[in-house]
């Protein structure tokens, strides 16, 4: 990212997380591959109606994906972290509010967009309505310049759980991986127990984060709990992002987990969304975290 | 004769029961339904321990008490029981930890562990 575009996205409300991981993010890769950026947006909770938390719940998303779109140089995706649309009972409700976000996201210019569930779009019928309406599988794999991605499903059970089968298949993709291989998963629920109490775990994540301890260049990004989080688990960090929808109160800070109410002196207060510039060569990725303020 | 034997019989049972009472678990009932426990505070004694005996008619709710690391999934139309020991005083949450629906977020409560 150059300066200017930088100072824009500084001018919008960004902050810039810098990782404690030596090397980060400028250095270029032997054989032509280059740092790249992605988005992460997450918790779209797209149907959500609460007018005390969000009286403008029908246009934050399209704040978001104007100021991607306003971008001078432009993000090589987007992906969106779980929680598309707000949780119904209604299958039907539910794909027609799956539908209207896919909608509203093919608004994003850039050149790819990546999607997975969260526990409001796939919990009540195990991802059926999900795979109908986005398409694609439920964990997956993709590259980019040089760094593998990996996409877990901890949202798809009504139990907050990767289960058995797919901790296999993640140490299969993993074997497959060099150990100075860059990685980033990118998953919805926290992987390590942030805090239970308030359903902030995945009850067999941590087979997840021992299988990619091997790994010496392994990042984490999930949303989930709406307000951006840093964690450390051995030397991978966990990063989670505010939501486009509501912030929740940061953990522990009320006895039980709060959605935050709006502020109409601070319209939009707390919710955001991340630019994630990626090394190819091994480095921790540099945050900067923007606002929708 | 035959009625002293009864009367001996029907004495040893209720002893036995009382002896059980006395030194086995606290059973607290509690039912959970879409989208609340029935009991929202529950009220117990630290070291002693406490049989939760759970009944759900509609959905494989979890029921989790995280600080004592304690946990079950409910069966719709059968009762499960959970026990555990509360070691530490203190008001704790528990909630139902299955993503269930749309009132999800509200079924939780605390349990209340109060000192001997």
């Amino acid at each position: 990212m150059d300066r200017r575009d930088f100072m824009k996205v500084a001018g919008l409300g960004g902050v810039v997380f810098a990782s404690g991981l030596p090397g980060c993010a400028s250095r270029g890769q032997p054989g032509g591959q280059s740092d790249f950026y992605f988005v992460q947006l997450s918790d779209v909770h797209w149907g959500y109606n609460n007018a005390k938390v969000n009286p403008e719940a029908r246009g934050t998303l399209r704040k978001a994906v104007a100021a991607v779109n306003s971008l001078e140089e432009k993000p090589d995706f987007v992906v969106f972290t779980g929680d598309l649309t707000q949780t119904t009972d209604d299958p039907k409700v539910r794909r027609q509010r799956l539908a209207e976000f896919r909608e509203q996201a093919a608004e994003l210019r850039v050149p790819k967009v990546h999607f997975f569930a969260g526990e409001h779009d796939a919990a009540l019928d195990r991802g059926a309505a999900y795979q109908e309406v986005i398409g694609g599988p439920l964990y997956y794999t993709f590259d980019h310049k040089g760094v593998h991605f990996i996409v877990l499903d901890n949202t798809s059970d009504p139990a907050p759980i990767l289960g058995a089968g797919q901790i296999e298949w993640l140490k299969a993709d993993l074997a497959k991986r060099k150990p100075d291989d860059a990685i980033v998963v990118l998953t919805h629920r926290p992987l390590f127990p942030l805090l239970p109490q308030w359903d902030w775990a995945t009850r067999d994540g941590m087979a997840a984060v021992e299988a990619l301890i091997p790994y010496r260049n392994v990042t984490v990004f999930y949303g989930h709990i709406h307000h951006e989080h840093h964690h450390r688990t051995g030397h991978i960090e966990h990063h989670a992002a505010k939501a486009v929808m509501f912030p929740l109160s940061p953990a522990g800070t009320m006895p039980q987990k709060t959605q935050l109410p709006w502020d109409p002196a601070q319209p939009y207060q707390g919710l955001g969304w991340r630019r994630i510039q990626a090394s190819t060569s091994g480095g921790a990725p540099k945050l900067r975290e923007l606002s929708l303020s | 004769m035959r009625c002293f034997v009864w009367a001996a019989v029907l004495l040893g049972v209720a002893a036995f029961h009382a002896a059980t009472a006395a030194s086995g678990p606290e059973r607290i009932a509690l039912k959970a339904t879409k989208f609340d426990f029935a009991v929202k505070e529950i009220r117990v004694r630290k070291g002693r321990p406490v049989t939760l005996v759970l009944t759900t008619p509609d959905f494989v709710h979890g029921f989790a008490v995280p600080d004592f690391n304690a946990r079950v999934d409910l069966v719709p139309g059968k009762t499960v029981e959970l026990t555990f020991t509360p070691e530490r005083a203190g008001r704790f949450v528990f909630l139902c930890d299955n993503f269930c629906g749309e009132g999800h977020d509200r079924m939780t409560g605390f349990l209340v562990v109060t000192e001997e």
